[in-house]
């Protein structure tokens, strides 16, 4: 029995200074700021979408002459949470949101220059749309937005209060009864119908893939790079734009604070260059430069608008996704209490 | 000694010190603002949904919990270690690869032709899925260290295997398996990334309170989401001290 | 003898469909394209820090909790001071908060923007986005476990023994370490087993406190859910199916069978006052033989 306790002994103390040394060993490694500082280093925060697309793209800028010797060091979540961390602390060299509102709060804090959106290509990266993902061969003839609030159509959009890419559904929903003419009236009663057919309103876009490849819905909204990248990994999707949609603008800006400035210039230089735009577009995103664009073969839809042509973002936010007050809020609420018994 | 000092100050920078921040946070508009906060249609649905599914599962696990541990103490059999190792293994799963996999097993693809995913239900598979060995783990270690004895002397007095358990071991039982039900209630209630997929996260209908709390954060709305992360720690707290003051009866009872 | 079958296969059939086969798929799926497919995977530079980062940080954060688990769970059990009720439940609370809300909280106090953050910043310490606030707030999630694994069974044996070999003139840490420690061992065990499983697992409060730098703060579950969002499944199920055979090595270590380490001198219940007289003799005999052998 002592030689049991004695051996339970001799593990405890081995445990404790085990844990000890590698207690020691993390504590140098925390008095050192954890996100490369080092010269020669970019440390790039970006959504969660284009991360295999910047595996491709910093190959390409490392092949530079900029570029050669660059280290990287890459941050990827949804966009809200990313631009928030940011602003809580986490080292930030280049930033990449997938909407200007989530650039905005970097401004606001400080850490993106006001004229971020002064230059060449207004501080915008990539294009894209959102797109109708279905199931492979389309089987429901799912091609118009008005297909979307016939019954026994399941859609699947994300939670627009959590997630990004919920909100451009939701303004190119709007946005396409407004194309089709419809008054602003019109055009949020749709809104409710939209929703009333979702099945499911998953907390981030990557989950509402998700639970779309597990065989839940009918039809998917999501951002074109996102489905069109699902598709070359192999899911058996067919992507659909409609004939009204949404131009998605995704912001980029060097921050204030970079320690590696002129690398971080240089590279996102090199993502706004010709060369940048075509491997941008090889990788399913559409190249805002428009020489690039016509090599590539997007689907053109007849009524392209934009989040200007709706107000901007600061007047779509109050009106349509403030809580409580805003008018997707108040479909929500107003379907719930309706549905919440049933 | 400097002991329990120590073991407090543990506790205050892991645990007090995040809570006050997040219930200074939610009061930090005012309280009408926190009221406001609390009382969105919303967020009240999502407590209700919540709170319920949590006491089931808390309740249904408790009794499958004391019925493993139970195996795992009492019977033998070929098998029995594997059993008793794969137990814990939820808990090393990320709650996402939980949530994906039960989506694929009891969702819409179900290999087994059920179809729980956007209902009450697969929220409950979900959070019976994560809270299971708690209640297993709790129960375990009192049931081994349970004196047989008394049982036996019981026996042989002429009391019934049915009698002996409700009288003599139930009893001796219930603290750990209160303890077990706490923790698997105080888990569900916080449980996001098992069970956000499953449930099809539809508000009003099957959004979890965590899940609404994210929504909140996400749409800059700190504040909110500190109102409705405190009236969740209110709810639990009340169960915990409830659940701690049963377990006091009980050995009370015990002692006697 | 037809009782046990029947409370033995619904117990089968309860941990099958809610537990082995939800598992078991995960095993499947990693090696759907392969055994080398899933290898390569984890082998990733970046899976290779994630895995490196997920132990560092076990290995700090569940020491932590044992001790201090064991900590709380001794004043919780053996004082009575007013208030010990409210410690025992507030012990539950990381539970009750949402991963999400736990990484707020801890970017709240020690953020560079948070209570604590300023100051630790001018002495050059980074908690959030580097290894401490990971390992805090991987520690606080998993906090309650130890807690309350140990907890009833001290408050099961009761302090008798403890009280007899004080009497004998043992010193506190003696008795612990020779009387508390040994009969908590079986509880302790599980109690850690939880601990790191759920430290292994925890993803919602890292994703918020970490800031997910991919071979810097990102840990084996961040790197999975990349994955996932990547469209790459076998990397996530086959990182999933490391943190399993994680998980199991510690529970290899720790073993499983509380049969052995129940203490078999104990001879009758010993939380009844009334025999305290009798079995003080006895108990006191029983330790002394056990410093014997």
């Amino acid at each position: 029995m002592a030689r049991h306790l004695r051996s339970l002994g001799v593990r405890t103390l081995g445990a404790i200074a085990l844990s000890a040394c590698v207690a020691f060993a993390s504590a140098a490694w925390a008095v050192v700021p954890s996100a490369g500082a080092a010269a020669g280093s970019i440390s790039l925060v970006a959504y969660s979408t284009p991360k295999p697309a910047y595996a491709v793209l910093i190959q390409h800028f490392a092949a530079t002459s900029e570029g050669h010797g660059v280290t990287f060091a890459q941050s990827f979540g949804p966009s809200g949470t990313e631009a928030t961390a940011v602003v809580s602390g986490l080292h930030a060299t280049v930033v990449n949101f997938s909407l200007e509102p989530d650039m905005a709060k970097l401004v606001k804090a400080g850490d993106v220059s006001p004229s971020w959106d002064k230059g060449r290509t207004k501080g915008i990266v990539t294009d894209s749309v959102v797109a109708f993902v279905v199931r492979k061969g389309n089987p429901k003839h799912v091609t118009k937005w008005s297909d979307l609030v016939k019954s026994g159509v399941g859609v699947i959009t994300p939670n627009p209060f959590s997630s990004g890419s919920a909100r451009w559904n939701l303004l190119a929903a709007y946005g396409a009864e407004r194309a089709l003419k419809k008054s602003g009236a019109q055009a949020t009663a749709f809104l409710g119908k939209l929703l009333k057919n979702a099945v499911a309103q998953p907390s981030s876009a990557s989950e509402a893939l998700q639970t779309f490849l597990s065989g839940q819905g009918t039809v998917l909204l999501d951002y074109e790079d996102d489905a069109l990248y699902a598709k070359r990994q192999g899911e058996p999707i067919t992507v659909i734009v409609p004939a009204q949609t949404i131009l998605i603008q995704n912001p980029i800006a060097v921050t204030t604070n970079a320690t590696n400035p002129a690398a971080a210039k240089a590279f996102v230089s090199y993502l706004e260059s010709p060369a940048g735009q075509s491997a941008w577009a090889k990788q399913g995103y559409r190249p805002v430069l428009p020489k690039v664009a016509a090599r590539f073969h997007f689907p053109k839809p007849k009524n392209l608008f934009t989040v200007q042509s709706l107000g901007g973002w600061t007047k779509v936010v109050k009106s349509f996704f403030t809580p409580s007050t805003g008018s997707v809020a108040k479909i929500e609420t107003s379907l719930g209490v309706s549905t919440a018994k049933s | 000694m400097a002991g329990p000092g120590l073991a407090v100050t543990y506790l205050s920078l892991l645990v007090l010190l995040p809570v006050v921040a997040v219930v200074a946070h939610a009061f930090g508009g005012g309280v009408a603002s926190f009221w406001r906060a609390v009382t969105e249609p919303e967020g009240l649905a999502a407590l209700e949904l919540t709170v319920v599914c949590s006491l089931c599962v808390a309740a249904i696990n408790s009794v499958a919990g004391l019925a493993i541990a139970w195996v795992l103490v009492r019977d033998s059999f070929f098998g029995k270690r594997a059993l008793g190792a794969i137990i814990d293994l939820p808990f090393a799963l990320p709650t996402v690869v939980a949530g994906l996999t039960l989506l694929s097993l009891y969702g819409p693809e179900s290999p087994f032709g059920v179809n729980a995913a956007d209902s009450r239900v697969g929220i409950c598979v979900a959070l019976g899925f994560v809270t299971l060995p708690f209640c297993v783990r709790s129960v375990q270690p009192v049931l081994a260290e349970l004196d047989k004895e008394t049982e036996e002397a019981a026996a042989s007095l002429g009391a019934r295997p049915a009698g002996v358990f409700r009288r003599v071991v139930l009893p001796s039982l219930a603290p750990a398996m209160l303890a077990g039900a706490g923790l698997a209630f105080a888990r569900a209630v916080g449980e996001f990334g098992s069970v956000v997929l499953i449930s099809g996260n539809l508000p009003f209908k099957t959004e979890v309170a965590s899940s609404w709390i994210y929504s909140l954060s996400q749409s800059g709305q700190l504040p909110a989401a500190a109102a409705v992360s405190t009236v969740l720690i209110a709810i639990a707290l009340v169960l915990l001290l409830a659940i701690g003051a049963l377990r006091r009866h009980f050995e009370v009872a015990e002692a006697r | 003898m037809r009782r046990r079958i029947v409370l033995r296969g619904v117990v089968l059939v309860y941990v099958s469909l809610l537990v082995t086969v939800p598992v078991g798929s995960v095993f499947y799926r990693a090696f759907d394209r392969g055994v080398a497919a899933a290898w390569d995977a984890v082998t990733s530079p970046p899976g290779l820090h994630a895995l490196w980062l997920t132990v560092i940080v076990a290995a700090i954060a569940v020491p932590l909790d044992a001790v201090f688990g064991v900590g709380v769970a001794l004043i919780v059990s053996r004082h009575r001071f007013p208030g010990v009720f409210l410690l025992d439940a507030l012990v539950d609370i990381p539970l009750a908060l949402s991963p999400v809300v736990v990484g707020l909280s801890l970017v709240l106090v020690y953020g560079v923007t948070g209570w604590f953050g300023r100051t630790l910043a001018g002495w050059g310490i980074q908690v959030i986005f580097s290894l401490p606030g990971i390992v805090m707030a991987c520690a606080a999630v998993a906090l309650p476990y130890v807690v309350r694994e140990v907890l009833p069974v001290l408050e099961e044996i009761g302090t008798d023994q403890e009280q007899a070999a004080a009497t004998l003139g043992a010193r506190p840490f003696t008795v612990f370490r020779r009387i508390t420690l040994p009969s908590i061992r079986a509880g302790l065990a599980y109690g850690v087993t939880l601990t790191t499983a759920r430290v292994l697992g925890e993803f919602g409060a890292v994703s918020i406190v970490s800031g997910n730098i991919e071979g810097r703060t990102q840990t084996l579950t961040l790197f999975i859910q990349d994955s996932i969002n990547n469209l790459n499944p076998v990397g996530a199920y086959a990182g999933s199916v490391l943190l399993a055979v994680l998980a199991f090595c510690v529970l290899g270590i720790l073993g499983t069978d509380p049969k052995k380490r129940r203490l078999s001198w104990r001879s009758t219940s010993a939380t009844s006052p009334s025999s305290l007289g009798t079995l003080l003799p006895s108990m006191a005999s029983a330790s002394v033989s056990q410093q014997d052998r």
